[in-house]
């Protein structure tokens, strides 16, 4: 492991604690709602927020004790923060020069760098008559200069449109695949975690609540919040055998398990009847419409009853069935999808 | 918002009739308010008025005659190199306490603060009379300053600067302080994460952010000092040559020849005018 850190803040509504790993080469991206920690959390490794407690340990240094300056650490902020006063080359070059390296050799190195992310022809521009994109990749070159032993990035494609956004990350993806430190990054998007990512750590209310690749977490949630973000419906009961019970609902479940379980299953999965449908599909119960609401193709119905539920279905199927706001309706859950695993 | 008080009368008058709208991006305000422009005109009167006066009665037809007299042009000279030399050494002290004051904080930073300001709102007459107690030859630290360096500041060119520096400095400091407390100080913490230490940081990134600020600053110290009259003539008194700056010789002339005192202040006019202008659009009003 090159990063071991066990962050504390305490705040006067809210403290952070959790505790990070990370190997070389590896990108962990740190996920969570607004006001989770997750800024927190990074400021504090990068030494811009003080620790309450804890150790900051990398490659086997301690690094709590020492200023942000003495950090081997290259941040990419969220607003990016190139300096305006700076050309992309000069912006680039800052860090080599603030380590002792002679201004045409920084130089050399902040060109050699803005040529890796594609930007040699723009070395001349200062940050203002850069777009989102370009700035972007100006601060990830900003941050790389510095050879950083740990690369922390604060939301890196927040700020741009959806469409630069596709781009810049598959690019991000590359540059952070070539950087043999270890990563860090923090974002409130699911789909850039993701793509991003070798492991994720999701954070709620300043503490760890759910950690794995991102096809564990995607699959097995274990907070309401990662269920949203990876649109599944969950719940948490008691399995026996190939049954769990929510509540006062009974959820047969492909796998088979005992004791504290969670269930999951996609909204795909749910199937809406105006009356009891006839032979006996399994995990059926009676539910009233809450909202309904576009969903991509699909139309998104929010159910109340014994458990609330989300279950996409087709606009056709919306129109056969005469749904509206308050109605009563049956609704199941295909056995197969639903899954199990222990809480 | 210059055009709009002649084009807002255009509107209600227009041939086009209350039914058509209103230029893009001006909402329609209705008549101007007059407990607003009355006393803005008066105002305005009140200010440009003196000007006028002294465009009026000025001796035009032996103004450069009198313009070329040696002791008009000594003490222009004297101004213009003792208020520049004044804002260096307000730069040199006020920028770095503008800094302390907006980025470290220390116990009783508040009353530093209103210490900072004190000369704004002391007549300067009182600065040059608390001036001459401490740096004057029998005061605290001139006593000391002459038996050690055998320097005697008051009644030398190097008392009008001090004097100057004394009550232009806030200005200065104001203004700077000021623009560090706008700055975004995320910039500074980008740069420390890239290595740079305080000194650095304040250097070539604080620094270059708030130039405005400092210009602006140095600008208003500039125009304070040039015009400074009672500090100066309290500490550094009135000699030709060495202490006698354009106020000084503005009052001096105004007794015995007071066309040559408004020559004299038409050319501090004129100088003020210009630097104000030419470095109040680069500068102060820059976005």
């Amino acid at each position: 492991m090159t990063l071991h850190a066990r962050l504390v803040v305490a705040r006067p509504a809210f403290t952070l604690d959790l505790t990070l790993e990370v190997a070389p080469g590896e990108v962990v991206a740190l996920l969570g709602p607004n006001g989770a920690g997750k800024t927190t959390a990074l400021r504090a490794l990068a030494g811009l927020t003080r620790l309450s407690d804890g150790q900051i340990v990398l490659r086997g240094r301690p690094l709590h004790t020492l200023p942000a300056e003495e950090r081997p650490i290259g941040m990419v902020f969220q607003d990016y923060l190139l300096f305006p006063h700076l050309t992309a080359l000069d912006n680039v070059a800052f860090g080599p020069r603030c380590h002792g390296v002679p201004k045409a050799e920084a130089r050399r190195t902040a060109a050699a760098l803005l040529e890796r992310v594609g930007l040699a022809d723009r070395a001349a521009a200062k940050p203002r008559q850069l777009s989102g994109g370009q700035a972007q990749r100006v601060a990830l070159a900003r941050a790389l200069a510095i050879q950083p032993d740990l690369l922390l990035l604060d939301e890196p494609l927040a700020a741009l449109d959806a469409h630069t956004r596709l781009e810049i990350r598959s690019q991000l993806r590359r540059h952070l695949a070539d950087f043999d430190g270890a990563t860090v990054l923090v974002t409130h998007d699911p789909l850039d975690a993701m793509v991003l990512a070798d492991r994720l750590v999701v954070i709620e209310n300043g503490a760890i609540v759910q950690q794995g690749s991102p096809a564990e977490v995607a699959r097995r949630p274990r907070t309401d919040y990662v269920a949203r973000l990876v649109g599944l419906n969950l719940y948490r009961g008691v399995a026996d055998g190939a049954r769990v019970k929510v509540g006062e609902l009974l959820l047969h479940t492909y796998e088979h398990l005992d004791g504290p379980a969670f269930v999951a299953f996609p909204p795909s999965a749910v199937a809406l009847y105006r009356t009891r449908p006839d032979g006996s599909p399994r995990n059926l119960w009676q539910a009233r419409i809450e909202g309904i609401e576009r969903h991509g193709d699909n139309v998104r119905v929010h159910l109340d009853g014994p458990v609330t539920a989300f279950a996409d279905i087709t606009p056709a199927a919306v129109a056969d069935l005469d749904l509206t706001l308050g109605q009563q309706i049956w609704a199941s859950a295909k056995a197969t999808e639903t899954h199990a695993y222990p809480a | 918002m210059n055009s709009s008080v002649p084009e807002q009368v255009d509107l209600s008058s227009s041939p086009r009739g209350p039914g058509s709208r209103p230029a893009a991006g001006r909402e329609v305000s209705g008549r101007l308010p007059w407990m607003l422009v009355v006393p803005a005109v008066v105002g305005l009167v009140f200010l440009v008025l003196p000007l006028a006066g002294l465009l009026i009665r000025a001796p035009w037809p032996t103004l450069l005659q009198r313009l070329a007299e040696p002791q008009v042009l000594e003490a222009l000279r004297l101004s213009l190199v003792c208020a520049t030399i004044a804002t260096a050494v307000c730069l040199l002290l006020g920028v770095p306490l503008a800094w302390l004051l907006a980025r470290v904080s220390f116990p009783g930073r508040r009353l530093v603060r209103a210490l900072v300001t004190v000369p704004l709102v002391l007549p300067p007459v009182v600065g040059g009379v608390a001036l001459l107690l401490v740096l004057g030859r029998r005061g605290l630290v001139g006593q000391w300053l002459e038996a050690t360096f055998g320097i005697t500041l008051p009644f030398t060119t190097a008392g009008v600067i001090i004097a100057e520096a004394f009550v232009a400095m806030p200005f200065l400091v104001i203004s700077v302080e000021g623009a560090l407390r706008g700055a975004d100080r995320r910039f500074e913490e980008a740069a420390a994460t890239l290595g740079a230490s305080r000194w650095t940081v304040f250097r070539r990134v604080t620094l270059p952010m708030v130039m405005p600020g400092v210009v602006a600053g140095a600008v208003l110290c500039w125009a304070r000092a040039l015009g400074e009259f009672g500090a100066t003539i309290t500490f550094a008194g009135n000699f030709p040559g060495t202490t006698r700056t354009m106020p000084l010789a503005v009052y001096l002339a105004l007794e015995t020849e007071p066309e040559a005192a408004i020559v004299l202040s038409l050319v501090l006019l004129a100088v003020s005018v210009i630097i104000l202008t030419s470095l109040r659009d680069r500068w102060v009003s820059a976005p």
